[in-house]
């Protein structure tokens, strides 16, 4: 029976390779068929039965190794893990089918086989599962390292006169990292005027509102003043309709000529040189 | 049947998600950019509610047309401790968590149609209207 089944598999390859995408099309239709390359399918249903066949005649070591690169491909070719679960599950009945009906299988041995395709269906189904997790976890991990990349940091622009510029969601998460970057920037460049750049913040509701009013009133403490700029038309409204007060607040549209306003604050002017 | 769609509200990630929708589903039913800026945000402020006190619940975006109009419809609804007093929570510069208490009289503000049922101990649905005009 060990020796019997893989090499029912390695002689019948082709035969369990087309019973088996019959039965995927059956189940999922041309659409499986059509989100995948045919020879991406044909290699790695390929694949998988010599898998199948290194799992009940090679030693364990050599195994591990094989599976594990295996599901590294799978998980790297983006596809579902419902439809690779479903394809594994597949996979073993169609071979179960065939077995069956070769005259191999029958009812007096059907627990022994069955004992065989536990010892590779589990060890193949929890090394899928968990290269997928092990995946997403380090996309998810990365994805937060780029954001907070991305977060605010404080940019000293002319003497006493620095911007922060906005991009993206705040969180309560970005908020605090905010109300930090903004006071030691403010501190470290000596700035008098800080500009806060929202063009960049898609939503301002009363929460992003209320984490603004709260760092302005922070910069005011350590003697600077904060004005908020590239307040977009769309978002001046919203706003209006909140109810939320910024009256405390030098606010103006773009952030060129909130620098304007910022550097007549401080007493200063642009003027154009005069040419001779 | 009027087309419906819903997030789920876990984490204060999936409050994105539901600005997401809802900003997708107000294109697709013809709002120009101020109102879309005003559905988008009268559902982070629901979200949000959701999120801060009763911990989980979902948002779900309808898109209506009745007799020829226009408009969606937000729907969120939690099974957390309810609202205690709906017109203390309608005041502005009301709240109970240190904000700044303008959410719920906001979206009011924001949509045209504002509606709340809420039931001690069983939870609380809030639908909110805008319609394209």
């Amino acid at each position: 029976m060990y020796r019997k089944v893989p090499q029912f598999v390695e002689t019948h390859l082709e035969e369990i390779i087309d019973s088996w995408k019959a039965r995927m099309k059956d189940e999922h239709g041309e659409k499986f068929f059509h989100i995948m390359p045919e020879e991406v399918i044909e290699r790695t249903s390929r694949d998988f039965a010599e898998l199948v066949v290194s799992s009940l005649t090679e030693d364990s070591a050599k195994y591990d190794e094989k599976l594990h690169n295996f599901s590294e491909r799978i998980v790297r070719l983006g596809w579902s893990i419902t439809l690779v679960m479903k394809a594994i599950e597949n996979f073993s009945d169609t071979l179960y089918d065939l077995l069956r009906k070769a005259g191999i299988l029958d009812d007096g041995n059907v627990a022994e086989y069955f004992d065989i395709l536990n010892n590779w269906i589990k060890p193949l189904r929890q090394e899928v599962v968990e290269m997928y997790s092990r995946t997403w976890e380090r996309t998810v991990n990365l994805q937060k390292i780029a954001l907070q990349e991305l977060s605010a940091s404080l940019i000293p622009v002319f003497d006493k006169i620095s911007v922060m510029p906005l991009v993206g969601t705040i969180d309560t998460e970005r908020a605090k990292l905010i109300m930090e970057n903004l006071l030691e920037g403010v501190v470290r460049h000596r700035a008098e005027v800080v500009l806060l750049d929202i063009t960049g913040v898609p939503v301002v509701d009363t929460m992003v509102a209320h984490h603004i009013i709260q760092a302005a009133d922070a910069v005011r403490l350590v003697g600077a003043r904060c004005m908020l700029v590239g307040i977009r038309p769309e978002i001046a409204q919203t706003i209006v309709a909140l109810g939320i007060s910024l009256e405390d607040f030098t606010t103006t549209s773009t952030l060129q000529r909130g620098m304007q306003e910022a550097l007549a604050l401080t007493n200063r002017k642009i003027v154009e040189v005069d040419e001779q | 049947m009027a087309y419906r769609s819903s997030v789920d509200i876990h984490t204060e990630w999936d409050i994105v998600a539901a600005r997401q929708l809802g900003r997708n589903e107000a294109k697709k039913v013809g709002f120009g950019t101020v109102d879309q800026a005003r559905i988008t945000t009268a559902i982070s402020e629901l979200a949000r509610n959701i999120y801060l006190y009763a911990g989980a619940g979902k948002i779900e975006i309808e898109r209506l047309n009745e007799d020829g109009l226009f408009g969606i419809a937000i729907i969120a609804s939690d099974e957390g401790p309810g609202i205690p007093d709906v017109r203390k929570v309608m005041e502005d510069g009301y709240s109970t968590s240190g904000g700044l208490g303008a959410g719920m009289p906001g979206v009011k503000r924001l949509m045209d149609d504002f509606r709340v049922d809420t039931e001690r101990g069983k939870g609380t649905k809030i639908t909110a209207v805008k319609w394209l005009r």
